[in-house]
């Protein structure tokens, strides 16, 4: 499956673009944050990834063979949640893999567990505040046992001690063996989490380096200017 | 009017035979139907809502207008099928509670797919990424759907309910309207009052009411419990 190589995509929906001619080569481990100012193309490199878009140019190798969709995983910022109980919720991802219905509810409860969620196995899922909600939907994608686990500004909504709590629960998936993407604007996030940023701008990689080096001595005046906050070649306001 | 009235509870009152072999099979004649039109339209009206194929929309408008077709137009459809030189009529159904159950299931089997159709398709609009994500298939994708819907698609086979208990002409034509052996409440109510017989049409009216009335109630509660139970 690793190293994934992305290579020359494009991507323009409707004559819009939002990738162009994107490389990118990762590795089977770590924590991977993909940072960049809205629209640069973030959370389609995920989706794409996840096999939920199609480039309209350039090709996705995975170590040279095909995208193993039942080792992905994937994490939005507003999961959805099915009318049931949280451990039905948990053992959703579980249901194309065609395990028994007790091998299924065992895993979920496992990692229900790991999430700090067996208390409330039996709860309806709606009923969850945001960060139990999203630490539901960790433990629905951990439950598959991810080889690559996306996550998609997975604590936007969330205030800073349900940050806190989906931030351990991400590194407890990585210690797990699975190589970890993710997409936010959170720069300090960023630093506490990333192994290794990818700085991503107008539908390209601008910079790709490990986490310490990025924010340090980053390479490219994009890459400075958005570290600092300032976002001139993207802003205009009207007269 | 007042003792039309007074006639009419005394019958329902004191139980009165006729009117319970009658109620009797009006709910035999009709749950059955709703039952198959449950087991065809809920899948069926789901898996239009997620597949993609050629002429889908045509089918959904199909489906969508099927919901109006006139009960006793589809009376006569079915009656030619199962008259004597129909197609299945070596089958020798017309005029029995079976030949009556069939029209109803085709009469309701469309309103519970096209109401579950639209259902369904608003949860996908919402879930199909998560769920393609999750590398659910279309097959597993309806399995689900129709699960998380379920307390919406009981308004969907209470609509079924309804259609098939208030229904006169199909029945009326492929039943017969035969005393004791295919006379339901809606073709009793229409013969009697033509017959002048007031109070067994309004005993019967009343039953009929009541079912409706309660069976809504019983689905406005349950889906207030599904909200307070699952949000």
């Amino acid at each position: 499956m690793f190293p994934i190589r992305l290579e020359r995509l494009d991507f323009t929906p409707d004559g819009r673009t939002v990738l162009a001619g994107l490389d990118l080569t990762l590795d089977g481990e770590g924590i991977t944050l993909v940072i960049g100012p809205n629209g640069a193309g973030k959370s389609v490199l995920l989706r794409m990834l996840a096999g939920l878009e199609r480039p309209d140019a350039g090709r996705i190798a995975w170590n040279g063979g095909k995208a193993p969709a039942e080792r992905i995983a994937m994490v939005f910022q507003h999961p959805l949640l099915l009318r049931t109980t949280v451990a039905n919720n948990a053992a959703l991802g579980l249901k194309p893999l065609g395990l028994p219905r007790a091998e299924a509810h065992r895993r979920a409860g496992e990692v229900l567990d790991r999430v700090g969620l067996a208390h409330r196995a039996q709860d309806s899922a709606r009923h969850l505040s945001g960060g139990e909600r999203q630490r539901l939907a960790l433990a629905r994608a951990w439950a598959v046992r991810p080889r690559l686990l996306l996550l998609d500004e997975p604590t936007a909504a969330l205030d800073p001690t349900a940050t806190e709590a989906v931030e351990a629960i991400i590194r407890e998936i990585r210690t797990d063996g699975a190589k970890v993407m993710m997409t936010t604007h959170n720069l300090g996030q960023a630093m506490r989490l990333a192994d290794d940023i990818v700085f991503i701008d107008g539908g390209r990689v601008r910079e790709h380096s490990p986490s310490a080096r990025f924010f340090s001595r980053p390479q490219s005046q994009e890459a400075r200017l958005f570290i600092r906050g300032e976002l001139p070649w993207r802003i205009a306001f009207p007269d | 009017m007042g003792s039309t009235l007074a006639e009419a509870a005394s019958l329902l009152a004191h139980l009165d035979p006729e009117v319970l072999a009658i109620v009797w099979l009006s709910f035999q004649v009709s749950l059955s139907a709703v039952l198959l039109g449950a087991l065809v339209g809920l899948p069926l009206g789901a898996w239009i809502a997620v597949a993609e194929f050629p002429g889908r929309a045509a089918v959904t408008v199909l489906l969508n207008g099927m919901m109006g077709v006139p009960p006793v137009v589809l009376g006569v459809i079915v009656y030619l099928g199962l008259s004597r030189s129909g197609p299945l009529g070596h089958l020798g159904l017309l005029y029995t509670p079976t030949a009556m159950v069939i029209a109803q299931t085709l009469l309701v089997a469309p309103l519970i797919a096209a109401l579950a159709r639209q259902t369904v398709e608003d949860a996908w609009r919402d879930y199909r990424t998560e769920l393609t994500a999750l590398g659910f298939n279309r097959r597993q994708a309806v399995g689900t759907l129709l699960y998380d819907c379920r307390y919406s698609l009981v308004v969907a086979v209470l609509a079924g309910v309804g259609r098939a208990m208030s229904e006169v002409g199909a029945v009326m034509i492929v039943g017969g309207n035969i005393d004791g052996f295919t006379r339901v409440m809606t073709t009793a109510i229409a013969l009697e009052t033509a017959k002048g017989d007031l109070p067994l049409s309004i005993a019967l009216g009343l039953v009929l009411i009541s079912v409706v009335i309660t069976l809504n109630a019983l689905a406005y509660g349950l889906r207030q419990w599904a909200m307070r139970r699952y949000g």
